[in-house]
């Protein structure tokens, strides 16, 4: 029993580990759908091709693995401005159901010139961290620091959003689309801000989440739908209800997973979300 | 037009007899075989109601008829009728509270979306049984040089699969000519473009959308069905999941949603992009491996943004236009 419950412990503390990751993986989707009211549903591929950035600049150019991560959400930012001038921009008339589908169309793009670029087979950093032990407790050091990188990002994109004056405009965009430009606001230009935002958040992601994980060019389906859900669930556009909702999920994986196989876990925590949205469709922390 | 379509048919009947060999054969029958599905899916799509959980039907139909067959000798044929009730079942369960708590456009996208990885999930977990992302394949029924048995629904020979799914691709074009017909597609676009204007003129908003709903689940997970019995090995990723989803929705996409045969055209066009890629570029197609894929991406993106009725939906528009064009001159 008591070993029993060291366990059971330490699958709680790491739900809450992979719960802060959950939580910046959702945060730049949330981001965008608040603002712009559009889903891209190949985000988790662009987080994708951020770890593919880093894992080229890093392993076959040799640079540094801090600069190679710092360009590699550089350039995902700069892939979700470009995503938003081509692909978004006209459409953002047309129904919303057809945004939804057209970044549907940049998934498969997006994997298959992945593919194209780096072939099928499994590619890694070949960084290889230490796990922390406490007592009888492991935990994965890239975890660790995925969740701390996680809360900064998170505590860093509120910081903007409340304290900067292009923050203040996206925020106020996302209240009133229809009366902002009336105010002297530009909502194109806040959009491409935002789309690039929303773009190095995904940069950031992919680079915590390529130091505990291999690359393939399928890796964004294995998060991609977790990711949705989440976001979902705390309330489409809604960035607090995304970190409570990615903490719930988290547990649900992890203890559930601890009780049964993982995959078991993933089935609750889905299983979980069609419940929430039958009761309350608008999301945990959305207003109706 | 309508003599034109029935040669086209004749045309098609008579494909095992023009010496093509086995594989542009197959080719065909993946054709008519994935053409039905995403018939099966825009039956519902093309009414609002974008499901990217088909993949859990296709799922439920493939799984059923292989487990049962497999692990309790039952036949497919009722394997079948078990895929299908399980299908109902869980398209209730599903469609019932979205469609009475209002649940559309992209939160319907995305519920269903949780529907299929559940499903996929689910596969794998229960490895033990299912052989989990290996995949399985159906105990055969055609030992000692039987080519064919009707009980097991196996065929070694193509043409009788070739037949087979062309019946059930015709069946489909009739369901969804059916449904166009009737009075619930009617009532479903009135219910797409205002849900709360529809439900105020009498039209049972929920009753609409889940008959429909159970119309496409059932034709999707009889393609599940046709799936495992033709390829003989189905795969939690390609049976289930979101992959699979996503590819029907956008095969429909490309085909155009709005024309009877514009799903078909979008199963043939994806199948032959591959194909066509393969002869046009020769040895080097295998040092781009997945050229095609990136090829239909970026058509589809082209395609919603310039074209969202897609391939044949803006052909149809073009013929149409033409013809109006060309009519008072007649007259």
């Amino acid at each position: 029993m008591e070993i029993f419950d060291i366990f059971l412990l330490e699958a709680v503390l790491n739900g809450i580990l992979l719960g802060g990751l959950l939580a910046l993986l959702s945060l730049g989707l949330n981001l965008i759908f608040g603002v712009i009211d559009v889903v891209w549903i190949c985000y988790a591929e662009m987080i994708m091709i951020g770890m593919y950035a880093v894992y080229a600049l890093h392993v076959q150019q040799h640079w540094p693995l801090l600069a190679a991560m710092a360009a590699g959400i550089a350039i995902v930012a700069l892939l979700g401005a470009l995503m938003h001038q081509f692909v978004i921009r006209p459409v953002l008339s047309a129904e919303p159901i057809n945004q939804l589908l057209v970044t549907g169309g940049v998934l498969f793009f997006l994997q298959a010139a992945a593919t194209l670029a780096f072939g099928i087979e499994f590619k890694n950093l070949g960084v290889r961290l230490p796990p922390v032990v406490i007592g009888e407790m492991s935990f994965s050091f890239p975890r660790i620091i995925a969740f701390a990188m996680a809360l900064a990002g998170v505590a860093a994109t509120w910081l903007l959003l409340t304290r900067t004056y292009i923050g203040t405009a996206i925020r106020a965009i996302s209240q009133d689309r229809g009366i902002m430009p009336l105010m002297g606001v530009n909502p194109g230009r806040v959009f491409v801000v935002t789309s690039a935002l929303g773009g190095s958040l995904a940069g950031l992601s992919a680079c915590l989440l390529v130091l505990q994980y291999d690359i393939h060019p399928a890796i964004g389906l294995s998060f991609g739908p977790i990711t949705f859900l989440i976001c979902v669930l705390g309330g489409l556009g809604n960035m607090l209800g995304g970190l409570v909702a990615a903490f719930i999920f988290a547990q649900f994986i992890s203890v559930g997973g601890f009780f049964f196989a993982i995959e078991w876990g993933y089935v609750i925590a889905f299983v979980f979300f069609i419940a929430v949205m039958f009761w309350r469709p608008q999301g945990i922390l959305g207003g109706k | 037009m309508k003599y034109f379509l029935l040669a086209l048919l004749a045309l098609l009947a008579g494909t095992p007899f023009y010496g093509l060999g086995n594989y542009p054969l197959h080719l065909v029958i993946m054709c008519l075989l994935w053409g039905y599905v995403y018939t099966s899916w825009s039956i519902m799509g093309r009414l609002g109601l974008v499901s990217f959980g088909h993949g859990a039907f296709l799922g439920i139909g493939a799984y059923s008829v292989v487990m049962l067959w497999n692990h309790f000798g039952v036949s497919p044929w009722i394997g079948a009728i078990a895929g299908v009730v399980v299908s109902v079942i869980v398209a209730v369960i599903i469609g019932l509270p979205c469609f009475r708590f209002k649940i559309v456009g992209h939160y319907f996208a995305l519920v269903t979306l949780a529907l299929s990885e559940v499903t996929r999930l689910i596969i794998v977990a229960l490895r033990d049984q299912t052989g989990g992302s290996l995949g399985a394949t159906p105990n055969t029924a055609l030992a000692q040089g039987n080519a064919w048995s009707l009980g097991a629904l196996q065929f070694s020979e193509k043409i009788v699969w070739f037949y087979a799914i062309l019946a059930v691709w015709l069946a489909g074009l009739w369901v969804w000519a059916k449904v166009d017909r009737g009075m619930t597609r009617l009532a479903l676009e009135a219910i797409s473009q205002e849900e709360e204007a529809a439900a105020s003129i009498g039209i049972n908003v929920t009753r609409s959308k889940l008959f429909v709903t159970l119309i496409s689940a059932v034709m999707t997970s009889i393609g599940g069905v046709l799936y495992a019995q033709y390829q003989l090995y189905i795969n939690p990723e390609t049976v289930s999941g979101i992959s699979i989803s996503l590819q029907m929705v956008f095969g429909v996409i490309a085909g155009g949603m709005y024309v009877m045969l514009g799903p078909t055209v979008g199963a043939v066009f994806t199948l032959l992009l591959a194909e066509g890629l393969r002869l046009a570029l020769g040895d080097s197609f295998k040092q781009f491996p997945a050229l095609d894929l990136a090829i239909y991406g970026l058509m589809l993106v082209l395609f919603i943004i310039h074209m969202p009725k897609g391939i044949l939906g803006t052909a149809a528009q073009i013929w149409q236009r033409r013809a109006a064009a060309k009519a008072p001159a007649r007259g």
